[in-house]
């Protein structure tokens, strides 16, 4: 190789950390075949997700050469900009399939709910950055309510699947930094004991669904559909699978967002339990991967990034996986790096670009 | 930069300490996520591997759908291939009446593509009334094909109507043989539960119709077939993908029949516009020739729910076209049963033929007088010619010396009384009066004076005319009793195989030849000199008969009377019994024609014609054939 083209590449993969983007490649593979098994060989499809793919590795890489300094100082600015367009979608958002999400600003319409997914452990990491020196109760204080007050606007649209994965970073952030214990342990009570309570402020579809989880056959046609046509292509893949594009499930329709939220199901069928295996290690390896790097952050505010980033990747995972397999209710979450959709793929990039920034320049921060 | 603290060692193992803290959080964080990832591997391996076949079975169960493939139902034809029933094929317009709320306001949007028409509309609402089974009612049929073109267009509006080709049954001698094929209709509930019953259930998936009654319903099992199977790949739409396997159905048997299509239309006609029944049998194997009830009816409007209006007016009817009359209609068989109570009396030894009566033209028993039909009595009667003379004060003191139970227990022996076991369902038995018989019945004992009329037919005497004719094609055959049946044989059309219905003898009766004789000689009398003698002149052919008038006493409980036809319907039927040729018969008959009067001027000549056309090939001149003897509609549909 010329010296010169070593030297540029040597310089376009400084903040890359080789391991990571390894498995995410692996994994985005992965997801490509399973997208092309799932929509039938629609080519079409498969084309518009590499290209997404490849604009989500455009941001990776973006993100990953911005160093997590700068980010510190953009994380309130950022998070105050989502809360106040959460409200204005409130105000005055689009409706779209009865939930008000969607935002139209003249030339494209924004979600911001998906911005807060990382606005909001940003800010949190920020703010017990900030802090540091001596965290108090109240601080904690401070921070459940800089993460209720998206999250309830979230849950209002109503997203309870974005609501709850944004709580669940938010916690993730809080945990991290160290909430105490009596704290946790008071919280599940207060949580069990309010159960009651938040049950009567769910709407009746959200209802439906923890109901339907309970007791799939209990509406088989309806909202118990889902779950037991994906029960069903879970087990008959077997051990083995059924092979790539021979599902029957999948190929005759009978799994419901097959090559979205539900392209787990597509793998399941198709690969088997190995498959299964196989794919969750890798996600696995993903997870160790950053919370190694979370680990060896330099400051408080990249350790606490770095480990809500990774943890809700798991969360991810392991929602989706739990809802397909029938353990969980159904909730809108993807399988993060194998499902169909932009948004989704942008922002799980994003969210590895900031722990390769972190992995990367920690060394070439001036203290 | 931090300011510089007073005491930076203690900052520096804060930050370490802090760190330590953050790797302890991080680990256990790392730990929750392994636990649950192994729960997540748990779930996977009870689903794929414990659950696994449960779960294949579900999925296969998914994406496999068995539809059933209806069999052709068999065609019905004569003996000389002329078609009776058989399918054919045409597009209707069908409407699934549960996935549509407003149906008229549907039939009423369909009905500016499709015509529809009143009767159409009320045949429709019968069959949604009487339809249990989920699924698609026709409202038209013989869709034409700019009909079908119209519909198609247009057919996004609406919703749950679809145009599908079927097989229907058809008819196409009509009312001619309405009483013999009998119909086919839509299953009912009281049908489904007997196919269940009899596992037969799977067998009629796909089938949406039955035998109701006639051959339709006696040869159900044989003309339906065997419903095929269709594994075909479905989607989550229930859209077939691909058929994965096929079992083509067997289409039923086809039934050709002993009775010839032109002779059935000889009697038909030959019986007028009166009502009246005749049944005509091979005597020498028990194959029925013809088998008429009249009136008949269309039983085309059967074949797919008969609307209101039509079955009203079939049903309350004076005439009672249902009524199978030949098979279930009973009358008293008048003097027609004479040659048998003669049989009787030469066969127990009561009587020679030789041996004569002085009649003084009544017979007087316990206080009543019995009358002769001729005044002044018929004189000296010997056997021979009480039968041919029909004289009954002979018969009245016969019965009387006979006694009820020698006469019963001999009647019953050539089939009074008794269900003949024909091929076609709904055979009433007629009443062989006898002790026993009144016991039951009224709760009475037999009084000596009933025994008189029964000598000469009437009386309690009761009997079918197939009864009739069975008897007299018994009396021809010497004695020998088959069972009547209208099936010749049964036609497997798939490996052309022919399965004859073997003539069933049912018994040969203990009868001395020469006494047979003496009754066969008086009934060949009776056509050349006697009551049937103007009917049968200059016939080409000798020929056996016997005259019967039967007396209407009363009308059969049920039928409604129209005062104007009162007078007519309390009119004598008029008999005939007859074989013929007489030295080696070839066909028996029995005709009743009701409220005729005296049988030798209006059954005889029924008789006369069906005969000659039987024997001579001779149609009558007034009444040319609308039967046509095409074989080659035989395979039709």
């Amino acid at each position: 190789m010329h010296p010169a083209v070593r030297r540029v590449t040597r310089h376009l993969t400084r903040h890359i950390d080789g391991l990571l983007l390894g498995l995410v490649l692996a994994l985005m593979v992965a997801g490509l075949l399973i997208l092309f098994s799932a929509s039938n060989g629609n080519v079409a499809r498969v084309s518009a997700q590499l290209a997404n793919m490849v604009i989500a590795l455009g941001v990776l890489w973006v993100f990953a050469n911005i160093p997590p300094h700068f980010l510190l100082r953009l994380a309130f600015p950022v998070y105050l900009v989502g809360v106040l367009l959460l409200v204005a979608v409130a105000l005055a958002g689009e409706v779209s399939h009865g939930a008000r999400r969607w935002l139209d600003v003249g030339i494209t319409r924004i979600q911001p709910s998906e911005l807060m997914k990382i606005a909001v452990p940003l800010a949190m990491a920020w703010y017990f950055n900030r802090h540091e020196a001596g965290l108090r109760l109240w601080n904690y204080a401070v921070a459940v309510v800089m993460l209720l007050l998206p999250v309830a606007l979230i849950a209002r649209q109503p997203d309870l699947g974005t609501a709850l994965l944004i709580t669940a970073s938010g916690f993730f952030v809080m945990f991290l930094a160290g909430l105490p214990w009596r704290i946790i342990g008071g919280s599940a009570v207060a949580g069990l004991v309010a159960a009651p309570f938040a049950w009567s402020l769910l709407h009746d579809y959200q209802r439906q669904r923890i109901l339907t989880l309970i007791d799939p056959t209990q509406d088989p046609l309806g909202a118990g559909y889902h779950t037991i046509q994906s029960t069903i292509a879970v087990g008959s893949g077997g051990l083995l699978g059924k092979g790539w594009m021979s599902g029957t499930q999948t190929h005759l329709d009978f799994i419901p967002e097959r090559t979205t939220d539900f392209v787990f199901a597509v793998f399941a069928e198709e690969f088997g339990l190995i498959g299964n295996i196989v794919l969750l290690l890798l996600l696995l390896l993903v997870v160790s991967r950053g919370l190694l790097i979370a680990a060896a952050a330099p400051s408080l505010f990249a350790r606490l990034l770095a480990g809500a980033i990774t943890l809700t990747f798991f969360t991810y995972v392991f929602v989706n996986m739990g809802m397909v397999s029938g353990i969980l209710p159904v909730v809108g979450v993807p399988l993060p790096l194998i499902s169909y959709g932009g948004t989704a793929l942008v922002s799980i990039c994003l969210g590895f670009g900031i722990l390769m920034s972190i992995a990367t320049h920690k060394k070439l921060i001036p203290t | 930069m931090p300011e510089l603290s007073i005491n930076p060692g203690v900052e520096i193992r804060n930050a370490q300490l802090e760190t330590h803290h953050f790797k302890v959080r991080l680990s256990l964080a790392f730990g929750f996520a392994l636990v649950l990832s192994a729960l997540l591997l748990a779930r996977f391996a009870y689903l794929q591997v414990v659950r696994h076949e449960d779960l294949q079975t579900l999925a296969e169960a998914n994406r496999i759908s068995v539809v059933p493939v209806p069999p052709n139902r068999g065609i019905i034809t004569d003996r000389n291939g002329v078609v009776l029933a058989h399918n054919y094929s045409a597009y209707t317009l069908e409407i699934q009446p549960r996935e549509i709320e407003d149906i008229d306001g549907l039939i009423d949007r369909v009905s500016t593509l499709v015509e529809i028409g009143p009767r159409d509309r009320r045949r429709f609402k019968r069959l949604m009334e009487e339809s249990k089974r989920v699924g698609s009612l026709p409202i038209r049929t013989r869709l034409s094909d700019e009909e079908i073109a119209r519909f198609a267009a247009q057919r996004y509006r609406f919703p749950g109507v679809e145009i599908n080709a079927r097989l229907f049954r058809q008819y196409p001698q009509g009312e001619l043989f309405s009483h013999v094929v009998g119909y086919i209709g839509r299953i009912n509930q009281r049908e489904l539960d007997r196919l269940e019953a009899d596992d037969d259930a799977a067998n009629y998936r796909g089938t949406d119709y039955i035998g109701k009654t006639g051959l339709e319903l006696s040869y159900e099992r044989l003309l339906h077939g065997s419903t095929g199977i269709e594994e075909v790949e479905v989607d989550s739409g229930g859209r077939a993908v691909r058929t994965l396997s096929r079992t083509p159905p067997m289409s039923g048997h086809n039934l050709i029949l002993n009775i010839d299509a032109g002779l059935q239309e000889v009697a038909y006609n030959a019986i007028g516009g009166r009502r009246g029944a005749l049944v005509a049998i091979d005597p020498t194997t028990g194959g029925v020739l013809a088998f008429v009830s009249k009136p008949g009816f269309d039983p085309n409007l059967f074949v797919d729910g008969i609307d209101p209006l039509n079955w009203h007016e079939l049903n309350n009817s004076p005439d009672r076209p249902l009524l199978n009359r030949a098979l279930s209609g009973t009358y008293p068989p008048g003097s027609t049963f004479k040659p048998f109570m003669a049989l009787a009396a030469l066969s127990l030894g009561r009587r020679t033929p030789e041996q004569a009566i002085q009649d003084p033209g009544f017979f007087s028993f316990g206080g009543r007088i019995f009358h002769d039909d001729k005044v002044g009595g018929h004189g000296m009667v010997d056997m021979y010619k009480s039968i041919v003379k029909s004289c009954d004060t002979y018969y009245y003191v016969l019965a009387n010396d006979l006694g009820i139970d020698a006469i019963s227990r001999f009647m019953g022996s050539i089939g009074f009384g008794g269900r003949t076991g024909i091929d076609i369902t709904g055979e009433a038995a007629g009443v062989l009066p006898s002790r026993q018989w009144k016991q039951r019945r009224f709760k009475e004992k037999w009084y000596p004076g009933e025994t008189i009329s029964i000598g000469i037919g009437q009386g309690y005497n009761s009997y079918t005319p197939l009864q009739l004719a069975a008897a007299i094609a018994t009396l021809a055959n010497d004695g020998v009793m088959y069972r009547p049946h209208v099936v010749d044989y049964v036609e497997d059309s798939r490996k052309a195989e022919r399965r004859p219905i073997e003539p069933k003898p049912v018994r040969t009766l203990d009868l001395d030849p020469r006494h047979i004789a003496v009754v066969k000689q008086a009934l060949i009398g009776v056509n050349e000199e006697g009551t049937g003698s103007r009917a049968f002149a200059k016939a080409g052919y000798v020929s056996a008969g016997k005259t019967g008038t039967s007396q209407v006493v009363a009308l059969k409980a049920g039928v409604k009377y129209v005062e104007s036809k009162v007078k007519e319907r309390f009119r004598d039927h008029a008999l005939f019994v007859a074989y013929a040729p007489a030295d080696r018969p070839r066909i028996a008959l029995a005709v009743v024609v009701e409220n005729a009067g005296f049988g030798s001027r209006s059954a005889a000549p029924v008789a006369r014609k069906v005969l000659d056309y039987y024997l001579l090939g001779r149609a009558p001149a007034n009444a040319p054939l609308r039967v046509r003897k095409d074989g080659s509609d035989a395979s039709g549909g």
